[in-house]
C-alpha cells in the first residue's frame, strides 16, 4: 500500500538519544563480514578482461587458449548473454534499458571505455585466472574517441552509438548524436526577468568526474546449483534490485536467485548497479562451482560509475536591493558510455533554495568514452550548485550584501512555487541560514590569506517500496528484519530505536538485522536518503501492528474487552480502573504465553512510503591559501542542516560530517585524469587523492529539526544534502581569501597557483 | 476536473501542451489518459514520472486517488545516491 504516517509530537524516551549501534562491536573488532569475507568450499576465482582502448570495434574474441589452460573452468563473453532490446524495462521500481546494461556488463559490438569488460574467466586461483586473461586474443579496430563533454556535443565528434538521436528535440534530429537527451525546466518569463535586473552576473564552470571513493571494492560470491537455483552474496545498496537485474540479464526466474547483502564498506550511490554479479552467476552456472569475484581498486576506478563531469553556465539577474529577478543555467553532463546522467535532478536542484519568479534551465545528457556514471550522494546537485552558489556569492559581493542576508532575502519557504513542479511544504531552509548566521564560526576573526565562504544545498529525499518484519520472540525480545541496507550510517540502530520507542521498551530488547531477498518482499535501493525515512515508517507500522496484537491477546487472556487494554511502557495495562481491572502484563509475560494462547506475535509492513520531506543545509568554511604553492587548507568547517528529526543524533552528525568531507575532496583534489589515448591515468588512491584525517579540521555540525509532517517521528533524511554545498562554499572562501573566482574543479594547488600567477601577470 | 500541469521537460512529448484538465480518479487513470492522448509521452510515463498532488509528491503510486479540483503536477521521478 502507499503509506504515509503523519507526524505526532509526543514525549520521547529513546528517539533523540545516542545508544551504541548493534553492528558496532563486530565492525571495530573485525568480525563484521564484508563482501570479500565470504567463501564457499570448492570456489573458483573470477577475473575480468577489460578493454585497453577508449573506443574500438571488436572484430573477434578468441578464448580457446585460455580455456585450454589447466585450472581454467569457465570463460564467458558476449556470446553467453542474451541480446536485449533497446527499450526500457521494469526491474522493481527502476526502469532500465537492458540493452545498455548487458553491454556495460560485457561489451558486444564495441568497447566504449578504457576498462570496459570483454570476457570473464573462472579458475582455481587468481594467478591462473590472470594467466588465462592474458591468453584471450581480442582483435580491435581502434576508433577516435570523445572524452570531454563539450567536445563530444559538437557535430562531427566521434560517435559512441550510431542509433542514438537526441531525445527532447523537435523535430527529431536527422543524424545521431552523443547528446542523448535535452531537457528544459523553468517558469515565468526569463527575458522579462533579466530586463528587470539592475545587476547581472554570468559565469561558466567545469567539473571533472569524481568517484564515490568507497573503501570496500565491489565483491561478490555466486553459487549456481544443478537445479537451476542461484545464491549470491554481495556488497550492495539494493539486494532486491540486484536480484531483479541479474534475473533479467541471465533470463532466470526472480525467485530462483537469492541475494544476501553483506556488510557494506561504503556505497554512496556507487553500489546501486550490478557489475560482476551476473558474471559470477554465469561463470558458476557454466563451471558448476561457486565463483568469487573481488574487484581491484584499479578496476573500481576504471570500470565502475563515477559521477558526471560537467560544463555549467549560470546567469543571474538581480535588483540593487538584493532581489533575484531571473536565474538561468545550462547544464551539460557527461553520462559516460551509456545515456543516463543525473542532469535531470541537477536541473531540479540548481535553484530550488530560492523563491524565484523567472527561471530557465536547459540540460544535456551526453555520452562520452568513460565508464557509465553512477549515482553519487545527491546525484548531480553538487555540480549544479557549485556554479549557482558561486554566482550567488559573487552577486552578494557586487551588491555589498552579506552572503547569508542575500540568501535570506531570496530564500525558499513553505508555499514557494518550485520551477520544476510542486510548491514546497514545511521546510527548514531559513532556519539553517539563521542558525549559520548566529553561529560563532560566522563571526570569528580571519587572518592573512584566509577567507570564509558560505553555500547552501537542497535535496528532495524519497520514500519508495519498503518492507520489514518484526517478530516477538519467546522471551519478550524482538527481532526486526529490515529490507533496506545499513549503508554504514547506523540505520539499523535508528530503526530499532523507533520500534523500542513505540513499544516502550529498552533499545537493546530489539535486535535489528538486514534480511535476504527470500525473507522479505521487494525493497527499493537504499538511496535518495530514504533508509531511515521509509524503513523507519515501515518499522513503526510493524511495531503498531505488534502492539495491537498484544492488546488483543491480553484482552483474551484477562477476559476483558479490547477497549479496556492499553499499551504503555512495555506493558498491557487497564485503560482506566472504571472500565476494567486486571493485572498488567509485561512483554516477556505475554511472549512466554504466546505459543499456548494463539501462537507467536509478529508485525509486518509492506509499503510504498510517500511524503518524503525535502532537506536543506547551509555550510560555512574557512580556508587559508598558500600563495607560494596554491595549496588550500581547510581551517574550520560548520554544517547546519534541517534533518526533520535526528533519531540518533550521533549518526546524523556522522552523515553531515561524511558528506562534507567527501565534498571537500571533490572541491580540492579529486578528478579523473585521462591521457590523450583515452586511458585513465590515475586509477588508485595514490594518484586520486581523497582527503585523509590530517587534511581536515573537526567538522562541526548543527542539527536543525523542522519535522516532516509525513513521518511519525518527523524524519526527512540526511545523507545527501551535506555533499552539495562544500564545493561552492570552498570556492567562495578562496575568493574571499585571495580575491580570485575559481570556476574549474578541482581547486587543486596547480590550478589555484595558475590563477594567482595569471592574476599577477594581468596586474603587471 | 483535476487541473493537470506537466513539467516543462515533458513539453517535447505533448506538442508543447503543459496544462490541461482531466476527469481522472487516480494516478493510473491519469497516466492512461495522457498516454492515449500523447503517445510519445507513454514511454516517459512508464520510465519514471512522479506526481505531485497538491504539495505532496507521489512516486510509483498508481492507485493514489486524485480528487476533483485537485492540482496535479507531473515531474521527473527522483532517485538518489
Amino acid at each position: 500500500m502507499s503509506a504515509t504516517l503523519k507526524y505526532q509530537e509526543k514525549e520521547l524516551k529513546l528517539v533523540g538519544t545516542r545508544p551504541l549501534r548493534p553492528d558496532g562491536v563486530d565492525k571495530v573488532t573485525g568480525r563484521a563480514r564484508f563482501g570479500a569475507d565470504y567463501n564457499l568450499p570448492g570456489q573458483l576465482i573470477g577475473k575480468v578482461l577489460r578493454s585497453p582502448h577508449a573506443l574500438a570495434r571488436i572484430k573477434s574474441i578468441d578464448t580457446s587458449a585460455a580455456l585450454a589452460l589447466p585450472g581454467v573452468k569457465a570463460v564467458v563473453t558476449r556470446d553467453d548473454f542474451a541480446e536485449m532490446p533497446d527499450e526500457m524495462a521494469a526491474v522493481g521500481e527502476l526502469m532500465i534499458n537492458f540493452r545498455d546494461v548487458t553491454r556495460n556488463m560485457m561489451a558486444r559490438e564495441k568497447v566504449l571505455y578504457d576498462g570496459h569488460p570483454l570476457a570473464a574467466v573462472a579458475a582455481t586461483g587468481e594467478s591462473v585466472a590472470r594467466a588465462a586473461l592474458a591468453l584471450i586474443k581480442v582483435e580491435y579496430e581502434v576508433l577516435p574517441h570523445a572524452i570531454d563533454v563539450v567536445e563530444a556535443m559538437k557535430p562531427g565528434a566521434p560517435l559512441l552509438h550510431e542509433h542514438q538521436y537526441t531525445q527532447g528535440v523537435k523535430p527529431k534530429p536527422d543524424r545521431p548524436s552523443n547528446v542523448a537527451k535535452r531537457l528544459e525546466f523553468g517558469h515565468g518569463d526569463i527575458a522579462a526577468g533579466f530586463r528587470q535586473a539592475e545587476v547581472i552576473v554570468e559565469r561558466e564552470f567545469n567539473t571533472k568526474p569524481v568517484h564515490q571513493g568507497y573503501i570496500e571494492p565491489q565483491a561478490c560470491l555466486a553459487s549456481y546449483s544443478a537445479d537451476g537455483q542461484a545464491e549470491l552474496w554481495t556488497s550492495t545498496q539494493g539486494h532486491f534490485v540486484f536480484r531483479a537485474q541479474c534475473a533479467k540479464v541471465l533470463q532466470m526466474d526472480v525467485s530462483k536467485i537469492r541475494v544476501t547483502p553483506t556488510e557494506i564498506g561504503g556505497g554512496f550511490g556507487g553500489k546501486n548497479n550490478i557489475y560482476n554479479e551476473a558474471l559470477a552467476i554465469a561463470l558458476s552456472r557454466k563451471s558448476g562451482h561457486p565463483v568469487k569475484m573481488v574487484m581491484t581498486r584499479e578496476e573500481v576506478f576504471s570500470s565502475t560509475g563515477p559521477t558526471s563531469g560537467a560544463n555549467v553556465k549560470v546567469k543571474l539577474g538581480c535588483t540593487r536591493d538584493g532581489k533575484i529577478t531571473a536565474a538561468e543555467a545550462e547544464l551539460n553532463f557527461q553520462a559516460g558510455a551509456f545515456p543516463g546522467s543525473s542532469v535531470n535532478q541537477a536541473s531540479m536542484c540548481a535553484f530550488t533554495r530560492y523563491d524565484l519568479a523567472n527561471v530557465r534551465i536547459v540540460g544535456h545528457d551526453v555520452t562520452v568514452n568513460r565508464p557509465k556514471v553512477a549515482a553519487y550522494r545527491a546525484p548531480g546537485a553538487p555540480i549544479a550548485v557549485f556554479g549557482v552558489e558561486s554566482v550567488i556569492d559573487e552577486m552578494a559581493k557586487k551588491l555589498g550584501i552579506d552572503p547569508i542576508e542575500f540568501r535570506l532575502r531570496n530564500a525558499a519557504k513553505e508555499g514557494t512555487q518550485t520551477y520544476y513542479g510542486p510548491k514546497l511544504g514545511p521546510i527548514g531552509y531559513i532556519q539553517t541560514l539563521e542558525a549559520a548566521r548566529a553561529h560563532p564560526h560566522y563571526r570569528a576573526p580571519l587572518g592573512p590569506n584566509q577567507g570564509r565562504g558560505v553555500a547552501t544545498g537542497f535535496w528532495f529525499n524519497i520514500g519508495n517500496e519498503t518492507t520489514c518484519s518484526l517478530n516477538l520472540q519467546e522471551d519478550g525480545t524482538l527481532t526486526l528484519m529490515l529490507g533496506t541496507i545499513d549503508v554504514a550510517g547506523g540505520s539499523r540502530a535508528s530503526m530499532a530505536m523507533m520500534v523500542a520507542e513505540e513499544l516502550g521498551i529498552e533499545f537493546d530488547r530489539v535486535r535489528p538485522f538486514v534480511g535476504d531477498t527470500a525473507s522479505l518482499g521487494f525493497n527499493f535501493l537504499t538511496a535518495g536518503s530514504r533508509g531511515t525515512f521509509a524503513s523507519g515508517m515501515a518499522s513503526v507500522i510493524a511495531a503498531r501492528q505488534v502492539i495491537e496484537k498484544l492488546r488483543q491477546r491480553v484482552a483474551k487472556i484477562r477476559e476483558v474487552p479490547l477497549e479496556a487494554v492499553a499499551w504503555k511502557d512495555g506493558h498491557a495495562r487497564p485503560v482506566d480502573a472504571t472500565v476494567a481491572q486486571f493485572a498488567p502484563m509485561s512483554l516477556p509475560e505475554i511472549a512466554r504465553m504466546a505459543g499456548k494462547t494463539g501462537g507467536t506475535i509478529a508485525g509486518h509492513a509492506e509499503i510504498n512510503a510517500q511524503g518524503a520531506g525535502p532537506g536543506f543545509g547551509t555550510h560555512i568554511v574557512d580556508v587559508e591559501v598558500d600563495k607560494e604553492t596554491g595549496a588550500v587548507k581547510i581551517l574550520r568547517y560548520t554544517v547546519v542542516q534541517d534533518v526533520g528529526k535526528a533519531i540518533h543524533p550521533a549518526y546524523v552528525e556522522g552523515q553531515l560530517q561524511g558528506g562534507a568531507v567527501q565534498g571537500i575532496g571533490w572541491a580540492l583534489n579529486e578528478e579523473y585524469v585521462y591521457g590523450e589515448d583515452g586511458v585513465l591515468q590515475n586509477p588508485g588512491f595514490l594518484d586520486y587523492r581523497i582527503p585523509v584525517a590530517s587534511d581536515l579540521p573537526f567538522i562541526d555540525t548543527v542539527i536543525v529539526e523542522v519535522p516532516n509532517p509525513n513521518h511519525p517521528y518527523g524524519v526527512r533524511g540526511c545523507g545527501e544534502v551535506p555533499i552539495i554545498a562544500p564545493m561552492a562554499a570552498i570556492a567562495n572562501a578562496i575568493e574571499n581569501a585571495i580575491g580570485l573566482r575559481l570556476c574549474e574543479q578541482p581547486l587543486s594547488p596547480p590550478r589555484v597557483l595558475k590563477a594567482i600567477d595569471e592574476a599577477a601577470a594581468a596586474r603587471r | 476536473m483535476a487541473r493537470i500541469t506537466l513539467s516543462s521537460s515533458l513539453a517535447p512529448f505533448t506538442g508543447g501542451v503543459l496544462e490541461l484538465e482531466l476527469d481522472v480518479a487516480n494516478v493510473r487513470q491519469l497516466f492512461q489518459t495522457l498516454g492515449e492522448r500523447y503517445p510519445e509521452l507513454q514511454s516517459h510515463l512508464e520510465a519514471g514520472i512522479a506526481v505531485a498532488i497538491g504539495d505532496e509528491i507521489y512516486q510509483d503510486a498508481l492507485l493514489q486517488p486524485i480528487e476533483r479540483e485537485s492540482e496535479v503536477i507531473l515531474i521527473p521521478k527522483i532517485a538518489g545516491g
